[in-house]
C-alpha cells in the first residue's frame, strides 16, 4: 500500500499521472513534462513536497551537534537562515544533502529528502545519543505536509496567498522580503507556515512548511491566486528535468553513501575550518590530494536520444564512467545529463561519448550550471 | 477517451496496423502517445531489415523513459518516415497519420487475424 500525502485527492482532482515515488503515490505529471517544466521557468508552478522529511533539532547543545554531523557550518547561520549542507559517514560518503535552518536561538530545523527519511533519523539518533550536552532531536515528517512554489511570476502574487508580515524566524514584513535562504514563519488561517526562499528549480521561489490543513489551504489558494500569472501544478518529472539544468543533486544519482561530497563538487558546502565532523579526514584529503572520480555536467552534441542513468560514459575510445542523471531538457530541446569520470576528463570542453543503446554518441562538458538564463 | 480508427488493426502493445495490399503502415495508437507525452526522440528501424512478429523494431523516447515498439507483422521494412523522426512531437499530434513509423512488406499475411478490432482494442484499453 503506497503512501499518500494529504494533497492526494487535489492530484486525483487535477487527473494527475500518479506513479510509486520511494513508497509514495505522487503525481509524476498533471498534463505533460514539458509543459510544466516551461511554465515554471517562464512564469509558475506548484509541487507537492510533503513527502519529504523534517527534524527538529534544540537545546544549549544543538549548534554542536549540529556542526559534527553536517559538512556546512551551522554557525554561519543567524536566526531565519538557512543553508544547503550534507550529512557524511565517518568514510565521507554521503548520507543525505539537506537544507539546516536556525529557527531561533539553539532551534533548529532540517528538511530531508523522503528516500532518506529512515536512514537520516537513524544516524542522527544514533550520534545524539554519543553526544553529552543537552539536545533534544525529533523526527517530525509526520507532523508536516509541504509544497514548492517556483518561477518568476510567483513573488506577483505570493504575498496575496499568505498575507502579512512574518511572526517568528526571519522577521518580515511581507513573504517577498524573505532573500534568499531565509525563513519565516507566519499566521495561517489553518495554521502557521514556515516559508523559506528556497527551491530545487534554479527560479525563484518558495518551499513552504505546515500542518496537512494548511497546507491544502494554501494549496488551493495559490492555485486560485497564481492562475492569472500562468502557474501550473508541476509533478515529479518536471522537478527532475529543473533540477537537472541547473545541475542540482538528486540523492541516490550524484550522491549515495559511496559517494562524497567533492566528488560530487559540492566542496563550496563542506567547512574543512570549522572543527571536526564526521567524514572530515577524508573530505580534507581528497580536497588537498585531489579525487579518483568527479562528477561531469555535459550536453550531447549528436542528435542522439536522451542520455539516462547508468548509460556508460567513453573518452579516448575507452569506457571511463557513467551517466548518473540524464534526460531531454525542454528549455534547451537536447540531451544533457550528469555523469562520475576520471578527474582529468571532467573539465569544460572535454569531448566524451555517451553509449545509448550499444551505439556511442558525442558530447561535450560544459560548466555547470547547464542551463542559465 | 482515445481515438481508434475504425480503419486500423492493433496489437495488445499499442501499436496499429493499415494493411494496403501486401503490405502494411505500422505506428503508435493515441493510447500510447497519451500514456507517453512529451515524445522527444524516434528511433526507427532500418530500411531492409527483416523482423519478426513481437521483435523490438523501434525506440520511442519521451522526457522521462524510453519504450520499446514491437513489430505487430512479420516482414520487410520496406520505408521509414523521416518526419517521425525529425519532428517526434507529430508522434503525439498524429499519432494514426502523420506520425506513422514504418511501412512493411508483410511476411505472413495470417498474422493480420491475431491483431485486435478496434472494439477488441478499445475494450483493452478501458476506454
Amino acid at each position: 500500500m503506497l503512501k499518500r500525502t494529504t494533497l492526494y485527492s487535489a492530484h486525483q482532482q487535477l487527473a494527475a499521472k500518479l506513479i510509486d515515488f520511494g513508497g509514495w503515490e505522487m503525481p509524476v505529471q498533471y498534463t505533460s513534462i514539458t509543459d510544466e517544466h516551461l511554465a515554471v521557468r517562464n512564469a509558475a508552478g506548484i509541487f507537492d513536497i510533503s513527502h519529504m522529511g523534517e527534524v527538529t533539532v534544540s537545546g544549549a547543545g544543538a549548534e554542536g551537534f549540529l556542526n559534527s554531523v553536517l559538512t556546512n557550518d551551522i554557525g554561519k547561520l543567524a536566526a531565519g537562515q538557512g543553508q544547503y549542507t550534507l550529512m557524511c559517514h565517518p568514510g565521507g560518503g554521503a548520507i543525505d544533502d539537506l537544507y539546516a535552518y536556525q529557527l531561533s536561538e539553539g532551534v533548529y530545523f532540517l528538511i530531508i529528502n523522503a528516500s532518506r527519511i529512515e536512514a537520516d533519523i537513524a544516524w542522527l539518533q544514533a550520534q545524539a545519543a554519543k553526544f553529552s550536552g543537552e539536545l533534544k532531536l525529533t523526527d517530525a515528517s509526520h507532523q508536516y505536509a509541504a509544497i514548492a512554489v517556483q518561477g518568476p511570476r510567483v513573488k506577483e502574487f505570493i504575498n496575496a496567498v499568505i498575507p502579512g508580515a512574518s511572526i517568528s524566524a526571519k522577521r518580515v514584513a511581507a513573504v517577498t522580503d524573505l532573500k534568499k535562504n531565509e525563513i519565516g514563519g507566519f499566521k495561517y488561517e489553518k495554521g502557521a507556515l514556515l516559508v523559506a526562499r528556497t527551491g530545487y528549480t534554479g527560479e525563484d521561489g518558495f518551499e513552504i512548511v505546515g500542518s496537512d490543513e494548511s497546507i491544502l489551504q494554501v494549496w488551493n489558494n495559490v492555485l486560485k491566486l497564481g492562475q492569472s500569472f500562468g502557474l501550473k501544478p508541476a509533478g515529479l518529472g518536471a522537478r527532475d528535468t529543473l533540477r537537472t539544468e541547473v545541475c542540482y543533486p538528486l540523492y541516490g544519482h550524484e550522491l549515495n553513501e559511496n559517494t562524497t561530497p567533492i566528488e560530487a563538487g559540492l566542496g563550496f558546502f563542506v567547512s574543512l575550518d570549522k572543527g571536526d565532523f564526521s567524514g572530515r579526514s577524508v573530505l580534507a584529503q581528497q580536497k588537498a590530494n585531489g579525487m579518483k572520480r568527479k562528477l561531469a555536467a555535459f550536453k550531447m552534441t549528436d542528435k542522439s536520444a536522451p542520455p539516462r542513468p547508468h548509460y556508460p560514459i567513453w573518452a579516448n575510445g575507452v569506457a571511463v564512467g557513467e551517466v548518473v542523471s540524464g534526460t531531454q531538457s525542454p528549455s534547451l530541446n537536447l540531451g544533457i545529463g550528469m555523469g562520475y569520470v576520471p578527474p582529468e576528463f571532467a573539465k569544460p570542453d572535454t569531448k566524451i561519448e555517451i553509449e545509448i543503446r550499444g551505439n556511442r554518441f558525442a558530447a561535450v562538458v560544459v560548466p555547470k550550471p547547464i542551463f542559465r538564463k | 477517451m482515445s481515438n481508434i480508427p475504425s480503419d486500423l488493426k492493433y496489437a495488445k502493445t499499442h501499436e496499429w496496423v493499415r494493411v494496403s495490399g501486401d503490405a502494411a503502415t505500422v505506428g503508435i495508437t493515441d493510447h500510447a502517445q497519451h500514456e507517453l507525452t512529451d515524445i522527444v526522440f524516434v528511433e526507427l528501424p532500418a530500411v531492409g531489415r527483416k523482423v519478426k512478429v513481437g521483435e523490438a523494431c523501434a525506440v520511442v523516447e519521451s522526457v522521462k523513459t524510453a519504450s520499446d515498439i514491437y513489430s505487430p507483422v512479420s516482414g520487410e521494412i520496406i520505408e521509414v518516415n523521416p518526419t517521425a523522426v525529425n519532428n517526434p512531437a507529430l508522434v503525439n499530434t498524429e499519432p494514426h497519420t502523420g506520425g506513422w513509423f514504418y511501412k512493411i512488406k508483410l511476411g505472413n499475411a495470417a498474422e493480420l487475424n491475431a491483431l485486435l478490432s478496434p472494439d477488441d482494442y478499445r475494450k483493452q484499453i478501458g476506454g
